[in-house]
């Protein structure tokens, strides 16, 4: 991934009238109980506190390179991955730490690579964009636009393979959404019927290019229609559509009727990067969609009004700050690869 | 308890910036994610925002310093009911070399890259400078043989290793119901069925990254390219994709694939179409590239290719298909990756060549033998991991080096051949090494125009009298 920082004038560009609530998005009716949201509310929590600490050891020198943070897309990965189930596969591009905490991998192991330390999922020798767990089901975190799409498209074809009844869900940007490869993946998922459900987080913006400027396409979960490819939009910031059209998608998948698209439409508060001053939005459009449409806060309301106790929240604010605290000292004293390292992972021995 | 916010670095860059602007005074409550100020470097203006909660007790640096150094303290933070997320460690182990300690020490020393590089090099088994050469293992006897062509010997092996292991597949444009574009999968689909001999429509940039997805589960693809050509549709998840996640996944996430087709120039098919890429892929670590010659080359490499644990380049020439050698029976029969074969024992001098050069090398050798040259042909069956022990011995022996290749003479195989000769035999050398390559031009359509840009026997003859100082 390539990416730098904007240079010039520090005018703000871009349109102020942002329509945060997308018009024909599918409502959520509430179907989950209280012990799922409170699960989905934690979830999404430790998603927020963890990049927010990345953030800060970011800007402290500690994690070197790019550093794509997913402040507020939580509702997708979480509600998504209430969906799975043992054997089922993730994989997605580069703003990847809110994948991989959904999946279930430690949070120490996350962020000790994210500082290139030995105690990381990688060894250090991947870092931010490059984690992976077998055991999880994540297979990365790829650093090119579009790439996993494909590989995504590819662990659907050995669950067809093994007939195993798995799904995978593939993750990508409305940026990546334009890329020729994801097309091709369109007509070989759809030509082979494979159990995978595209999942596009269209967060409006693909690095500083709005989605409005970069496709011609204003509807990306018709994208694949050509091939017959159900689709649909779903409110991003909503963890209980999320988890309903996912519940829809993944079954449609299961029972052998081939690929499904599902278009997020979420928003990303931060930049494209640590180092993208996002001057091609307004301050007002960002502060909009976290008063009015924060995934979490709007989740923490609605457990309040279903009667949870304050104090409850309050328990597991306090589990997830200290989860954090933990991973960010862990990622602080977990020392730097052994220089041996280097020449290690290269070839796996022939038997 | 209270916190300090600190001067953030927003690229990896950057070691100071002006404080441009307070967003927030002394007294305002924050929550994280509040924007609190803004900074600004020589390439952008930036918004930094809280991370913790609490009340600003306090402004240490006023809007408009220049300056401020990366992580020095501008606001001390009451902590309000965030003690928590004050907590770190007592002694931060930083990676920044500004922030000393250890590690700070670690990193300065990293930016010495030659120093690292001669450390990291020491400490590769065979990488310094004093090599020392195996003694060659003799190639085990396989017993009797029969004739067959390149291409059925390529059919004959991926049905054999399609036969031993369930996860083998092959997948590609044409590969089933037209039984190859080439015919070289002739009779997998009758006896493999559709679920393992999988047709693609035109999409190699598509296909290849669904085939890398499958291997990184553990099953074993193998991706047919109608022609190598092609393969640069699907570059990216070659190099990217298959060679590098191993190695980026702290050694979890292997990718056991072969990516197989006809490669070099074929006949009168122009520019686009004629075209070596062994030194393209060769130049990638975490691939291996193979270039067989004769049958029994193409039959026990590509075995050995299919049972690989790692992503294997390789490379065949669609003249060689028709052509017949003999090729072992064994059921067992297999090559070594990584072992050249010496097709010709001579003392004069050594010609190194692949692919359907070695044929060119070996009819070479017989005319510079009626002029009394004595000349030793190496197949080097492996492009990479090289077999620099065959090759050096050979030298050593020598004194002399030919390289011959179909593609381009510039950062090409022979240059990487002759370069390990230099290294390792260099004492060893009478002559300069000479490199017979493709000209370095696209590959021109006429007839005449194509036999003047590939190597030729005469070409070879040359090459092998000046570097012996004979006329």
């Amino acid at each position: 991934m390539v990416q730098a920082a904007k240079a010039g004038p520090t005018k703000r560009r871009g349109k102020a009238t942002a329509t945060p609530t997308p018009a024909g998005t599918r409502n959520s009716t509430g179907a989950m109980t209280q012990d799922q949201l409170l699960q989905a509310y934690r979830d999404m929590l430790l998603i927020r506190r963890f990049e927010e600490k990345a953030g800060q050891l970011y800007g402290m020198g500690l994690i070197g390179g790019f550093c794509h943070l997913y402040i507020g897309q939580e509702a997708v990965v979480v509600g998504m991955q209430m969906c799975l189930q043992p054997g089922d596969q993730v994989i997605t591009s580069y703003r990847d730490h809110g994948h991989m905490l959904a999946t279930g991998m430690e949070s120490r192991g996350v962020m000790a690579e994210l500082t290139g330390r030995s105690g990381g999922y990688s060894k250090g020798k991947g870092g931010s964009m490059h984690m992976f767990s077998r055991e999880k089901g994540f297979y990365g975190g790829h650093g090119i636009v579009g790439a996993q799409v494909s590989l995504g498209t590819g662990l659907a074809f050995a669950n067809m393979y093994r007939d195993d009844g798995a799904v995978c869900l593939t993750y990508y940007g409305d940026g990546a959404a334009n890329q020729g490869q994801v097309f091709e993946s369109y007509n070989l998922a759809a030509l082979m019927k494979l159990p995978v459900v595209y999942v596009i987080e269209n967060n409006k913006y693909g690095m500083g290019t709005s989605a409005e400027r970069a496709s011609a396409s204003k509807d990306r979960s018709k994208d694949g229609a050509p091939w017959g490819i159900p689709g649909e939009q779903v409110d991003g910031m909503d963890v209980q559509a999320v988890r309903q059209a996912g519940m829809r998608a993944v079954a449609h998948c299961r029972e052998g009727k081939g690929p499904y698209i599902l278009e997020m439409k979420t928003y990303r508060y931060r930049g494209h990067s640590m180092s993208d001053p996002a001057k091609y939005r307004t301050r007002e459009e960002v502060q909009k969609m976290r008063e009015q449409h924060d995934p979490i806060e709007t989740l923490r309301r609605l457990l309040l009004e279903g009667g949870l106790d304050e104090a409850k929240i309050k328990t597991v604010d306090d589990e997830v700050k200290s989860i954090v605290a933990d991973a960010a000292e862990f990622a602080q004293t977990s020392p730097e690869p052994d220089e041996s390292e280097l020449w290690t992972d290269i070839l796996l021995e022939a038997r | 308890m209270g916190a300090t916010i600190l001067m953030p670095a927003l690229s990896p860059t950057m070691t100071e910036g002006k404080l441009a602007r307070w967003l927030k005074k002394e007294g305002d409550t924050v929550a994280a994610g509040d924007v609190i100020a803004e900074i600004e470097t020589d390439k952008a203006t930036m918004e930094v925002e809280a991370v913790d909660e609490g009340q600003i007790t306090k402004i240490l640096v006023p809007e408009g310093t220049e300056g401020v150094q990366v992580n020095s303290v501008i606001a001390e933070l009451d902590g309000g009911d965030g003690e928590n997320a004050s907590h770190g460690p007592e002694q931060p182990v930083s990676n920044a070399v500004q922030a000393g300690g250890e590690t700070a020490k670690v990193a300065k020393e990293a930016e010495d890259y030659g120093a690292v590089a001669a450390r990291g090099a020491a400490r590769k088994e065979g990488a310094a400078a004093e090599h020392q050469p195996a003694a060659p293992e003799p190639e085990k006897e396989w017993g009797e043989t029969r004739s067959i062509t390149v291409r059925e010997a390529l059919r004959d092996a991926m049905a054999a290793e399609m036969r031993l292991d369930d996860k083998v597949f092959l997948l590609g444009e044409e590969v089933a119901q037209y039984q190859g574009a080439y015919k070289v999968s002739q009779g997998l689909l009758d006896e493999f069925g559709p679920k393992r001999v999988v047709d693609t429509p035109i999409t190699e940039h598509g296909f290849t990254g669904m085939a890398v997805g499958a291997a990184f589960t553990g099953l074993r693809p193998i991706v047919e390219f109608m022609t190598f050509n092609f393969s640069m549709q699907a570059i990216d998840q070659i190099v990217n994709s298959a060679a590098k996640t191993l190695y980026m996944s702290g050694g979890q996430l292997g990718c056991p694939i072969v990516f197989r087709g006809p490669n070099g120039a074929a006949a009168r098919v122009a520019a686009q179409h004629s075209q070596c890429y062994a030194s393209w892929y060769a130049h990638v670590p975490g691939l291996k590239v193979v270039a067989p010659w004769s049958s029994a080359d193409a039959k026990g490499l590509l075995r050995a290719a299919i049972r690989d644990p790692n992503p294997v380049v390789f490379l065949e020439n669609e003249i060689l298909y028709g052509q017949s050698f003999e090729c072992p029976v064994d059921d067992d029969f297999i090559l070594p990756i990584g072992k050249a074969k010496i097709e010709r024992k001579g003392k004069d001098v050594t010609i190194v060549a692949f692919s359907i050069e070695v044929g060119l090398a070996l009819k070479a050798a017989e005319k510079l033998a009626e002029d009394g040259i004595d000349a030793e042909v190496i197949n080097l069956r492996t492009i990479r991991p090289l077999d620099t022990d065959t090759i050096v011995a050979s030298v050593k022996k020598t004194n002399r080096l030919v390289t011959v290749e179909e593609g381009w003479a510039f950062s090409g195989i022979g240059c990487e051949v002759a370069m390990q000769v230099i290294e390792h035999a260099f004492d060893h050398l009478d002559a300069p090494p000479v490199r017979v390559a493709g000209l370095d031009v696209p590959m021109p359509y006429a007839a005449n125009l194509e036999k003047l840009a590939l190597p030729t026997i005469e070409h070879v003859v040359d090459a092998a009298k000046s570097v012996t100082y004979r006329k």
